[in-house]
């Protein structure tokens, strides 16, 4: 089975070097990038079916051809790696940058080249002190050797990429806030049209991608748009996916897998099962953000396509475990928490809708709820609905309480029957 | 008699030598707040009053941007910040445990700082190291699968 996003990343923790990511191949996708034109690198991208790996599962390709390109275009352009990840119960982007740097700069760097961009950023959250070290130190090596900075290795290409490490708030990884973050404003989201292709960080066309997306640049780039699909298992996207898992199952952790592998095996092979004493009750599939799946769900094929007609999104790919042990009404209030204090406060039913809603979650939990309530939070999830609000924060908040409502309605009902939370 | 700066002349070095890759000064305000506050520790109105003005921004254009992102304090904090996740995964792994002893041991609550000056007590949202939770982080220092008999041990590290 293939891994090529993760097969050098070593165990130990360390980082790979520059001179050992190079004995490995690295930057030969780069140099035989550049002796193509922009437009065939996207065209190869365009067809290796690759799809945004920070959870919406744009195509790749697609999202950098709305990038105005030829002569007369403005300049500069950007490219922005999205290194935020702070979607709870996501840990996948920490390892890439961490484990190998500099197969993410030089996905930038080749990304960079496709739309025509001369600057780069490399955004990464606060928490990640490790990453951002080795990022700067990554930078510095690529700098040295000619990876960056003006005619990148005698092609008469330049590009400077810069590292911007956040000051905290979920809201940085919606990718127009995120521009207004690395513009020194509030990440609120901004308006769209324009898109940031056309009109960007400071007004500039710019791309931001995920930082797995990224990291899939050069691989196919060095070994074709052919092998790329067939490394993947799904008929509706190429590649490998990084799925992880948390929760009380045996073994948490990360494992690169084709895209498109089952539920099931992601936890029953890979996270080898549930804990000792434990039972499987439910998931979120991808993140904090996304619908709870259960157990007549486990065969689902985890990719863009399958998990939405189970009536949930591949989102990021990172499984959070519900076992039998753990209460999805104090599951709900833990991320419905979480959500009230990361909206930005920028549109009246986020703002004002979340607080509520973990108001009621948490008065179900302190024994105080009433049968009405049911009721309410049911409101909420359509009142947050995609289209009532301007970001996706807040439909993604409702999306694992909507879930929760119909799967573990009865729970609900009896933390309001018997004045209590029935798990403590 | 020229004013004195109240914000050290290092940070100041350190936030001109951005100017140049950005259009305009403000640009730079997040990375600035940063470095005041790794001088400083955290930003009083003071300290954003000059900043500001050296920023080419208003006091209130800057202050609703310090007070928009978490990890920068607009009220004082200890020599150490410890960081707790809350989360969901952390959230399932037995958070509450962690969270419980260290606001008994420490004696504070969240948002407060203890007596002698040595720990500011802070809520946070997923570190992502789920994987490992529950988890906590002191000033740069993760800590993963921590348990309640951890804690005293990792606690002298800071002092």
């Amino acid at each position: 089975m293939e891994r090529p996003l993760t097969q050098h990343i070593k165990k130990d923790g360390s980082v790979l070097t520059l001179e050992e990511y190079e004995k490995v191949g690295g930057y030969s996708a780069l140099k035989k990038a550049l002796k193509s034109t922009p437009d065939e690198i996207m065209e190869m991208v365009k067809n290796s079916s690759l799809r945004g790996r920070g959870g919406a599962g744009f195509p790749t390709g697609m999202k950098w051809s709305f990038v105005p390109r030829g002569e007369n275009t403005v300049t500069p352009k950007y490219l922005v790696a999205n290194g935020d990840e702070m979607e709870p119960g996501t840990f996948k982007d920490r390892l890439l940058v961490e484990g190998n740097p500099h197969q993410l700069i030089e996905g930038m760097i080749i990304s960079s080249y496709a739309i025509q961009a001369t600057i780069g950023y490399v955004f990464l959250r606060w928490a990640y002190h490790v990453a951002a070290e080795r990022v700067e130190h990554a930078l510095r090596e690529a700098y040295n050797a000619g990876y960056l900075g003006k005619n990148i290795l005698g092609s008469g290409y330049d590009l400077e990429m810069h590292l911007h490490t956040s000051v905290g708030r979920y809201m940085c990884g919606e990718e127009t806030a995120l521009l207004n973050a690395l513009e020194g404003k509030r990440a609120n989201p901004r308006n769209k049209p324009p898109f940031p292709q056309v009109s960007g960080l400071f007004g500039k066309p710019t791309i931001v991608n995920n930082v797995e997306t990224l990291c899939n640049i050069p691989h196919i780039i060095a070994n074709g748009v052919d092998w790329y699909k067939q490394i993947s298992k799904s008929p509706g996207g190429g590649g490998t996916k990084l799925y992880g898992a948390s929760g009380r199952v045996k073994t948490p952790g990360i494992w690169e897998l084709p895209l498109g592998t089952s539920l099931r095996e992601i936890l029953e092979v890979h996270a080898g099962g549930m804990q000792d004493g434990y039972k499987f009750r439910g998931a979120l599939p991808g993140g904090a953000s996304t619908d709870f799946l259960t157990e007549d769900h486990l065969d689902v094929a985890m990719d863009f396509e399958e998990v939405p007609k189970a009536g949930s999104r591949l989102g990021t790919g990172t499984v959070i475990v519900m076992d039998d042990k753990t209460c999805p009404v104090g599951m709900c209030l833990a991320l419905e928490k979480f959500f009230a204090q990361e909206s930005c406060g920028f549109c009246t039913p986020c703002r004002e809708g979340l607080p509520w809603t973990a108001k009621i979650l948490l008065a179900l939990e302190e024994g105080e709820g009433k049968m009405e309530d049911i009721d309410h939070l049911t409101y909420q999830t359509h009142y947050m609905a995609p289209g009532n609000t301007f970001c996706a924060l807040a439909p993604g908040a409702m999306e694992p309480l909507q879930s929760a409502l119909k799967y573990y309605r009865e729970d609900f009902e009896k933390h309001i029957k018997e004045h209590r939370c029935t798990y403590r | 008699m020229a004013e004195e700066k109240i914000i050290s002349e290092e940070a100041y070095r350190e936030i001109e030598e951005m100017f140049h890759h950005v259009p305009k000064k403000s640009a730079t305000c997040i990375e600035a707040l940063k470095v005041v506050q790794k001088y400083h520790r955290w930003v009083s109105d003071e300290r954003l009053k000059e900043l500001a003005k050296f920023l080419e921004m208003t006091p209130h254009e800057l202050d609703s941007i310090a007070t928009f992102y978490n990890m920068i304090f607009r009220r004082p904090v200890g020599r150490h910040t410890i960081h707790v996740c809350n989360s969901v995964s952390c959230w399932i792994m037995g958070y509450e445990a962690i969270s419980d002893y260290l606001k008994k041991k420490l004696a504070i609550d969240y948002g407060q700082t203890t007596p002698d000056d040595r720990f500011t007590l802070l809520p946070i949202p997923c570190l992502g190291a789920c994987d490992h939770a529950p988890t906590m982080i002191i000033d740069e220092d993760l800590y993963r699968d921590l348990t309640v008999e951890k804690i005293d041990g990792i606690l002298e590290n800071y002092k």
